[in-house]
């Protein structure tokens, strides 16, 4: 018998336009509309009748494997696909076409606080919640203390959980999810929620859960930890399975996929969702010291990143600002155009126009390798209007730089030219 | 961390078909196979029973949180017919002098109250229970039968809490007789429990077409109350069955409502005729909205996480 805990054939999922596909917002039919829209149906000529073109594939025609006792990761951008196969998985949405075996109960971290009745006290919720994810009474009963524990929330046991805290609800949640020990665990971006301790903790969990010989799938966008806790990752592009490989070389993989070569990221409107407005972003560019975009850049030559905007009405607190990343997702460094007091003065109400904000990198900063752009464009705890952390990649060029008299990597993003002393005595 | 793993202690096995597998999916190291199913769907009721447990949760749960934050708790169950029972007494009784087969109104009414608000509940609740549980449709997998279920067994607690007022008013009529009537069990009362399951099997038939219609199209909310205010009316719970005659006695009879209306005040207080035709007539009837439900219910299923 082969040994492995998940195996995928061919698996598809259709949607309908409008149906649910995350967190889209979304009407619902009314019955009156569909009885006109059967009406209209009966009484039009056939030929007439639209085609099935409001539906598009979410999943398409995936086939791999898990091995049990395996980390698998999964990433890929917003809408590829990752939140529908972990549905599929976890049974809570039929797949269209293909099919997939598991072996064994299913349990995901997505579903943490799944049923939590505000109304409800700790202690009643631990029991309802447990038995929503599959456990059974006398199970539950076994791990009570334990999940009590894990919490740290004794002393508010039977309290309602309307009065607790987000991090005392999470923390609850987390902990009955946690002690679910299924054969698989799925885990979804959990980990972009709660304080940094309690982070911490997941991922402990995690791996005690992983190293149990459980099969673990790992969906992140955090490149950092799916390159700590995963050997084997796949990536997903468009709802279809694009690479699979040792984590390393997925994460680069994906990390350069998508990315022009120009040394510019230009934004059509389709590109620009509708709720950044008044903020309209143009373009971003890369540009060598004769003012040119380009993709490659000498280590040893100042650069300027320039990011082109329009404002259609005056926006009051604006920064615009960048992120650099280095291909594995590891921030190099953020920035902002009004970091400097004298230009936060100048600028708090940005008028509606055309602005072009403009920044030198330093030369002798920036280490070889492939760099990622990332764009934002905010007002400080008032709203977000823009941002796209993968806007723009590009490549230093270490020929010439520190250091270079000897044939080797150096590591760390930066390869600053440091004035060394050096003193005999 | 992820190299060669022991196997797992458990034997592992192949099911021999898939509804068995659905069946114990809850245990470790089974294997169960996820496609896309089509055409009429299995019941697969199995499931229900590896999910008995959640059944009993979910029904607590919708106990617990209905008389939470009230300052009379649970005894909102008592009160509610009670008050509707002196209203309808008040109104129907000394004001339009409807007959009541020769009982004592307040009985006469409070018979048939308490079947109907059982179902009124139970149809009101579970109609737009999904709607109301759908963060738990789109993250975990359970029988979905079970949410409607939950309210439908709910609002049968509720019911036993207020067959105790009907008892005492039972036990003061036994005791301060009227002129004309004085109670007296007959051994019909042992066919009590089947009146009771008729309602609740009607209740869980209708509550199942509500409540995945709901999912598509949400006119069912605003459609749930109206249809309530007629259904009470064509039921026999402030008049008698006798005003009903002929030909129309027996299409009323489609209306599982009128059976167990009757019969609980047949079995209970030896009023009217033995159940005949009528009740045949309603149990058909409410089998038939339970088993088109239930295979409606499972065919809906499929979709209500993409739907909802």
């Amino acid at each position: 018998m082969n040994d492995y805990a998940i195996r995928i054939e061919k698996l598809g999922k259709r949607y309908k336009l409008g149906q649910q596909t995350g967190g889209m917002a979304r009407g619902y039919r009314t019955l009156s509309e569909s009885v006109t829209n059967f009406a209209r149906a009966v009484l039009r000529r056939p030929e007439a009748r639209p085609l099935p073109q409001n539906q598009f594939w979410a999943l398409q025609d995936i086939t791999f494997d898990v091995r049990r006792g395996q980390v698998l990761g999964v990433i890929g951008r917003n809408g590829a696909g990752k939140s529908t196969l972990l549905k599929i998985l976890s049974r809570v949405t039929e797949p269209t076409t293909g099919f997939a075996e598991v072996r064994g109960r299913v349990g995901s971290l997505l579903e943490v606080g799944t049923g939590f009745h505000p109304e409800l006290t700790g202690r009643e919720n631990i029991y309802l919640n447990g038995a929503i994810l599959g456990m059974k009474r006398a199970e539950i009963a076994r791990k009570f203390d334990e999940i009590v524990a894990f919490s740290e929330i004794e002393q508010f046991l039977d309290t309602p959980v309307k009065r607790y805290s987000s991090g005392m609800y999470l923390r609850l949640a987390f902990a009955v999810a946690a002690h679910l020990e299924p054969e698989i665990l799925v885990v979804d971006e959990v980990l972009a929620v709660g304080d940094a301790e309690f982070q911490k903790k997941c991922l402990g969990k995690m791996s005690a859960v992983a190293q149990q010989g459980r099969t673990v799938l790992f969906v992140s966008h955090s490149m950092s930890a799916i390159l700590r806790l995963t050997e084997e990752t796949i990536v997903l592009e468009k709802g279809q399975l694009a690479y699979r490989a040792p984590t390393s070389q997925a994460v680069d993989y994906y990390m350069a996929a998508g990315f022009s070569h120009s040394g510019e990221r230009a934004w059509t409107d389709d590109q620009i969702p509708p709720d950044a407005a008044p903020f309209r972003p143009i373009a971003l560019r890369v540009c060598n010291s004769q003012g040119l975009p380009v993709d490659t850049i000498r280590a040893t030559e100042a650069l300027t990143v320039e990011i082109e905007y329009r404002l259609d009405l005056p926006i009051t607190g604006l920064r615009l600002g960048v992120y650099l990343l280095t291909m594995r997702g590891e921030y190099v460094f953020t920035s902002f155009d009004t970091d400097q007091a004298e230009r936060y003065e100048r600028f708090s109400t940005r008028p509606a126009g055309r602005y072009l904000s403009r920044a030198v990198i330093p030369p002798n900063f920036l280490n070889e390798g492939r760099y990622v752009l990332g764009v934002n464009a905010s007002a400080f705890r008032v709203r977000r209007y823009f941002q796209d952390e993968q806007a723009l990649a590009f490549t230093v060029d270490a020929t010439g730089a520190v250091g270079k008299q000897w044939a080797e990597p150096r590591l760390g993003p930066v390869r600053p030219a440091l004035e060394w002393q050096i003193e005999s005595h | 961390m992820t190299s060669f793993q022991e196997p797992l202690q458990k034997p592992l096995q192949e099911p021999a078909f898939p509804d068995r597998a659905a069946a114990d999916h809850l245990a470790s190291g089974v294997l169960y196979r996820i496609r896309p199913t089509r055409g009429l769907a299995s019941l697969n009721l199995g499931d229900l029973w590896v999910y008995r447990e959640l059944i009993f949760f979910m029904t607590w749960r919708d106990i617990m949180v209905r008389y939470k934050q009230t300052v009379l708790g649970v005894s909102w169950a008592i009160l509610q017919p009670v008050l509707q029972m002196v209203v309808f007494t008040l109104l129907f009784n000394r004001v339009a002098g409807l007959s009541s087969d020769g009982l004592p109104y307040p009985l006469f009414n409070f018979s048939a109250l308490l079947p109907w608000i059982m179902f009124e509940k139970a149809v009101n609740e579970a109609g737009r229970s999904l709607v109301t549980n759908r963060n738990m449709l789109t993250k975990v997998y359970f029988p979905r039968m079970i949410i409607p279920l939950a309210s439908v067994l709910a609002s049968l607690v509720d019911f036993l809490l207020s067959f105790g007022v009907l008892v005492g008013l039972m036990l003061y009529y036994h005791f301060q007789p009227t002129a004309n009537y004085k109670i007296a069990l007959t051994p019909a009362i042992w066919t009590l429990p089947f009146f009771l399951l008729l309602s609740m099997t009607t209740a869980f038939g209708v509550s199942l077409w509500l409540s995945a219609l709901n999912v598509l199209y949400r006119d069912v909310g605003y459609i749930i109350p109206v249809l309530s205010r007629i259904w009470f009316f064509i039921t026999p719970i402030v008049y008698s069955t006798r005003e009903v005659t002929g030909i129309w006695g027996l299409i009323y009879a489609f209306n599982p409502l009128v059976g167990v209306v009757d019969g609980f005040r047949w079995a209970l207080l030896g009023s009217g005729n033995a159940p005949g035709p009528t009740l045949v007539i309603s149990t058909i009837v409410s089998l038939i909205i339970l088993v088109s439900g239930l295979f409606y219910f499972r065919s809906m299923e499929r979709t209500f996480a993409d739907e909802i």
